[in-house]
């Protein structure tokens, strides 16, 4: 079961002087289970893609088949999409709205139509999978609470419908380097934990080597690149192309191995950084 | 569902239009808007149109969207339309059931709608060929001989100015969280009126909050700038008359002088 595209084409204001092509013959599948990444800059299409996932958006041409559904069948519910795929928009702290955490946690599980009591379960379920206390923090006001927190709460909003499917937007635009690795070890966490699919928009390079193992590079609506981290940050020209660019820490493995040492340069973060450095220099290295 | 409110929306060109004096387009639509109510015929729409025509042509406005700035009123014209042709008595011409079709009901039907669509184009043209902050700077203008009976001009101008420039900004905000919301099962088309009214919160309350940030925001912002509105303020676009102003002004002049003389005569 996956999240398929098939000549997926989005043109913006079509028929005026302002028509531009969002989104241009894009072919992906995304598998149940996978942790993935969509990389690309500011107007390449991302958030656009990410809205045709679960039906915000209606495709010009081409198909968006999930969980073997088809978003064009009539007989498709959108409500029942929405519920699969769970959406996290870019600032969704600025989606809150209820005087209490508990009930914006609760408006989608609401939505949804369940009892009292499973809706109580799934907000629980929800805040402590984002690492909050339940007891402490349901009664609160959301506007109350830090940015990160709010965040938090947003991102709960949306597991609380239990999806199959997380796409978060830029999950950390905006925050200070603290409340950014707290989302994404989150995210990492609920990974691991939940065996949900993710999938992570953003820009950052430095965010997307951490958490993904399969990466989608697109560059003015076209699907510019794809494959396993590995693959993608091995052509670190193309992605020069384009102004992306790779990790840092892949750049200087790379310069390590042109000065002649003997270093893999399969490396994305810096923990195995550290490790690779350590074991080529051994001990010649006083750290 | 915002594609389609053309009032207050820019259409940046250069053209004869464009360039007048905002005060004078101010002037020049408000007479247009007076000899609508003055005249009384249908020949005398004639008139009405060759000069809203010809306003058209010159400005290089494509004619579909001056037309597009109609849709929002679409069905107030059609209302108007039908409650005059049923309501007016007369003599009959057609029966549908109770209701009589009389022939004076579909004159004052046809005119009333014309007058209200005329008044749209007139006043989207006004809009359509000025921007904003012309637009406000030439309404602080003409308000200025008010100042001296404590009329704040600068300060409404200036407030003016800031709505407007909101209004695109608020209407993204508001598709935004209405997707997040969609995206949480939110459901804002189906349900009677009152549920959804209710459905609705979800939007508001987020707006609210953002535009009062907003609001913060930009206060600030002016503050941290030194902003004091009102005396002694330049400006850096000075407004100024120049030929094309009176070639527009005689134009004009001469309209509404026609426009009276078919209320004479006729």
């Amino acid at each position: 079961m996956s999240i398929k595209t098939v000549n997926l084409t989005f043109k913006y204001s079509e028929g005026t002087q302002f028509e531009t092509k969002a989104l241009d013959n894009i072919n992906m599948e995304i598998k149940k289970g996978e942790f993935v990444g969509i990389i690309g800059h500011t107007g390449s299409g991302k958030s656009t893609l990410i809205q045709h996932f679960n039906g915000l958006i209606k495709p010009d041409e081409g198909d968006i088949i999930i969980e073997g559904k088809n978003l064009r069948d009539k007989s498709t519910k959108l409500k029942l999409i929405r519920q699969i795929v769970g959406l996290v928009f870019q600032y969704p702290e600025h989606q809150l709205f209820e005087e209490t955490v508990y009930n914006d946690v609760a408006y989608g599980p609401i939505n949804l139509e369940l009892k009292e009591k499973e809706v109580e379960e799934r907000v629980k379920y929800a805040l402590e999978l984002v690492g909050f206390d339940y007891k402490e923090v349901k009664d609160k006001s959301p506007f109350d609470l830090s940015g990160g927190q709010k965040r938090r709460v947003a991102i709960a909003g949306v597991l609380a419908m239990k999806p199959q499917y997380l796409i978060l937007d830029e999950p950390t635009a905006g925050l200070d380097p603290a409340g950014r690795n707290e989302i994404l070890s989150q995210i990492e966490k609920l990974h691991k934990k939940s065996k949900i699919t993710v999938i992570l928009v953003s820009h950052s390079m430095e965010d997307i080597a951490r958490l993904v193992n399969h990466i989608y590079v697109l560059n003015k609506g076209k699907l510019y690149m794809e494959g396993t981290t590995k693959e993608i940050y091995s052509q670190s020209e193309e992605l020069k192309k384009i102004g992306l660019g790779v990790p840092q820490i892949v750049d200087i493995m790379k310069e390590l191995k042109k000065k002649g040492f003997e270093v893999n340069t399969d490396i994305f973060n810096i923990q195995d950084a550290k490790n690779e450095i350590i074991r080529v220099f051994g001990s010649n290295l006083n750290v | 569902m915002f594609n389609n409110i053309t009032i207050g929306q820019h259409y940046p060109i250069e053209s004869f239009i464009h360039n007048l004096d905002p005060r004078l387009k101010i002037t020049i639509t408000f007479l247009f808007i007076i000899s609508l109510f003055i005249i009384d015929n249908f020949l005398a729409y004639a008139l009405v149109i060759l000069f809203i025509g010809t306003i058209i042509i010159l400005s290089k406005v494509p004619f579909l969207m001056v037309l597009k700035g109609l849709k929002p009123i679409f069905i107030i014209i059609i209302i108007t339309f039908l409650i005059n042709v049923f309501m007016t008595s007369g003599e009959v011409m057609y029966q549908i059931g109770p209701l009589d079709i009389t022939r004076e009901g579909l004159r004052q039907a046809g005119f009333m709608g014309l007058r209200l669509i005329l008044l749209i184009i007139g006043t989207s043209m006004l809009t359509l060929t000025t921007s904003p902050i012309l637009l406000t700077d030439g309404i602080e203008s003409l308000l200025n001989p008010y100042k001296k009976i404590g009329l704040p001009a600068h300060e409404l101008a200036m407030m003016m100015t800031i709505a407007l420039r909101f209004i695109p900004t608020l209407m993204e905000e508001t598709e935004k969280i209405m997707k997040a919301q969609k995206a949480r099962g939110a459901d804002f088309e189906s349900g009677n009126i009152f549920k959804r009214a209710k459905s609705l919160v979800p939007l508001l309350v987020p707006l609210f909050v953002s535009a009062f940030r907003r609001a913060d925001e930009l206060a600030m912002a002016m503050e941290a700038r030194c902003y004091r509105g009102g005396e002694n303020r330049t400006r850096m676009r000075e407004l100024g008359y120049t030929r094309k102003d009176i070639y527009a002004g005689v134009f004009t002049f001469i309209y509404m002088g026609l426009i009276i003389a078919s209320r004479v005569i006729w």
